[in-house]
């Protein structure tokens, strides 16, 4: 029983993880039908600026609490300074190309900032755990978590819910379903799609910035991370169905679920167990969990 | 008609490659090895490409190969390249097979993914087992060709660098004239306009399975090759950045020709044992850059270079 419990706490926090460094992953395909590769980078990028910037904080003997609002100063400037590079320097003259070679341009984009984040710095690892055992933890039977864990499950529900409202009940979020349904009737109609795709990639880079600066203190953050994130971050967006925000929701709950159960009961299964949900999804269900009924064209 | 220069070069090539040889000092003989057991794999990315269809997960079959022959010396004590190259094919022919019966229903991002999943899955797999040596692999000593034992005499690199070129070449008479068969022909139809296929009464599912067996086998033929040749192999072989590598070989090298693959494979290997040498830390920025650079200005790959200015003139 307690075990289960356990089980659960670790799914319910892997989930929480994997849904914030899904999110903007499927955002941005949903709008511009982009399988973003270069999203692990972003992921990489934020983790970095956040070890480097919340360790100078620390350093320097300010307030340790101020390290959170650090980090997410961190994500932010990532986003702001990446995304609009990425879109307007290189993807915007791509759209209208295959999918396909979409994903391959950000597969250049991610080997190129993979080497851009070790150019500036290094291939040793940075290690921030501050943050991660500065809330206390919690008790759950003779387990204790830290509360860090609770921060984490938050950021998720608030992130999920803050884009589902704007999704649904804003007019900028219904300009972008307009987008979603048909790029160029949209744009007959008045609505700025450059603009659309810009704010869209943008939000999406600050999203997978956030990934890595929430995970930073988690980890040792060294090459690499990028490239083992982004598989994940793939499973979960292809289980949910490319581009549903709920599918992404439930995706991440199912995964983090059988993954911590795999951890537990037969620890050699780890890595096997998403990826066998990720086959077993598609092979039900072609598209994934949520996806859109398509017409037939010819 | 035009003569098509294609087979003459294979066959010119190979004769070259096998007579120089034992001339060549030991560092280009391995890089020549290496190269052309990663132009195979790519050969069989390029008939998926011409048919339409990118695999982010053929580094499965590459390590699938590679593990084939491996195992065979650790579990087995078997040492013998040919048995390990003959195993390696059978294992990828029967596996591709299987999974082929769920891929060849998928198309773009889907059949993508899918694949990257089946990859993944073995390398989630391979990580774990420790009688395979986990995720840092194991020695293999492929000692013994046909029943001669080689290891340790002074012909040791050269046989496995013959066996090498030999199987390319095989492997590269055999692409051409498949792609110039009624089969291959379907697949760039298939590429353009799959459901004229259909209903000229060809089957698109089994055109693209077989072509994915066939691409399969290749990047495990490859793979057990590079094994014999490198004599270390790991999980890191089924990881997605290896399939990424194979994508991005095949769309640098383009599909024009069956001796595309090849030249990309030998552009690729070079750069990257010069560029570990002098810069580490900027050679994927490199590589970056220059897919960024093909996709946009040669569509088509390297290859277009050549057969661009044939047409000029």
């Amino acid at each position: 029983m307690a075990q289960l419990l356990a089980v659960l706490i670790d799914g319910l926090i892997y989930s929480s993880w994997l849904f914030i460094i899904a999110v903007g992953l499927t955002l941005i395909y949903g709008v511009m039908k982009i399988l973003n590769i270069a999203h692990g980078s972003l992921y990489a990028l934020g983790a970095y600026s956040a070890a480097s910037l919340a360790g100078y904080w620390i350093n320097h003997g300010y307030p340790p609490m101020g390290s959170y609002a650090v980090m997410l100063v961190a994500a932010i400037l990532v986003g702001l300074i990446a995304g609009p590079v990425i879109e307007r320097g290189l993807l915007r003259f791509m759209y209208g190309k295959d999918e396909i070679v979409l994903v391959l341009v950000t597969y250049a984009v991610f080997l190129i900032l993979e080497d851009f984040v070790k150019l500036a710095w290094g291939v040793d690892p940075y290690f921030i755990a501050q943050p991660y055992g500065l809330l206390g933890s919690f008790d759950v039977g003779d387990l204790t978590y830290p509360n860090y864990n609770l921060v984490l499950f938050g950021a998720a529900v608030l992130i999920g819910a803050v884009l589902a409202w704007v999704l649904t009940k804003t007019r900028q979020g219904k300009m972008l379903l307009a987008v979603i349904h048909d790029r160029e009737m949209s744009g007959a109609m008045g609505i700025n799609v450059g603009r659309v795709y810009f704010i869209t990639f943008t939000v999406g880079a600050m999203l997978g910035a956030l990934g890595g600066t929430l995970t930073a203190p988690m980890i040792s953050v060294q090459p690499g991370i990028g490239a083992e994130t982004i598989v994940l971050a793939f499973a979960v967006v292809v289980i949910g169905g490319l581009g549903s925000l709920p599918g992404a929701a439930l995706a991440a709950i199912l995964v983090g679920i059988v993954r911590s159960a795999a951890v537990h009961y037969r620890p050699e299964l780890d890595l096997f167990s998403i990826y066998l949900v990720m086959a077993v999804v598609l092979i039900m269900r072609p598209k994934g969990l949520f996806s859109a009924q398509e017409a037939r064209k010819i | 008609m035009k003569h098509d220069p294609t087979l003459p070069i294979l066959i010119a090539g190979s004769i070259i490659l096998l007579a120089v040889g034992p001339f060549l000092p030991r560092w280009a003989m391995f890089l020549i090895n290496v190269s052309l057991c990663y132009g195979i794999v790519v050969l069989g990315m390029m008939l998926l490409m011409r048919t339409g269809v990118v695999s982010f997960g053929h580094g499965l079959y590459y390590c699938l190969g590679a593990y084939a022959a491996g195992t065979l010396d650790q579990v087995f004590k078997i040492s013998d390249m040919a048995v390990m190259l003959v195993a390696a094919v059978m294992v990828t022919a029967l596996a591709s097979a299987a999974l082929g019966l769920l891929l060849r229903k998928y198309r773009d991002i889907f059949f993508a993914m899918l694949s990257l999943a089946f990859s993944m899955i073995l390398y989630g797999l391979l990580v774990k087992t420790s009688s395979l040596g986990s995720s840092d692999g194991f020695n293999i000593a492929a000692s013994r060709i046909a029943g001669i034992t080689v290891a340790g005499t002074s012909v040791d690199r050269y046989v496995r660098y013959a066996l090498t070129v030999v199987f390319a070449f095989i492997a590269g008479v055999f692409m051409h004239r498949y792609l110039n068969s009624h089969m291959g022909r379907l697949a760039g139809a298939i590429r353009d306009n799959e459901l004229r296929v259909e209903y000229m009464g060809a089957s698109v599912g089994n055109v693209i399975h077989v072509n994915y067996v066939i691409s399969a086998v290749l990047a495990g033929g490859g793979g057990a090759l590079a094994a014999i040749a490198v004599g270390h192999i790991d999980p890191e072989m089924a990881y997605w950045t290896t399939s990424g590598e194979f994508v991005f070989v095949g769309i640098l090298a383009g599909t024009g020709s069956v001796l595309a693959p090849f030249l990309g494979a030998f552009i690729f290997e070079t750069i990257r044992s010069f560029a570990y040498e002098y810069s580490p830390n900027t050679w994927q920025m490199a590589l970056g850059i220059t897919m960024l650079v093909v996709i946009m200005f040669l569509p088509g790959g390297l290859w277009s270079l050549f057969t661009r200015k044939r047409k000029a003139a």
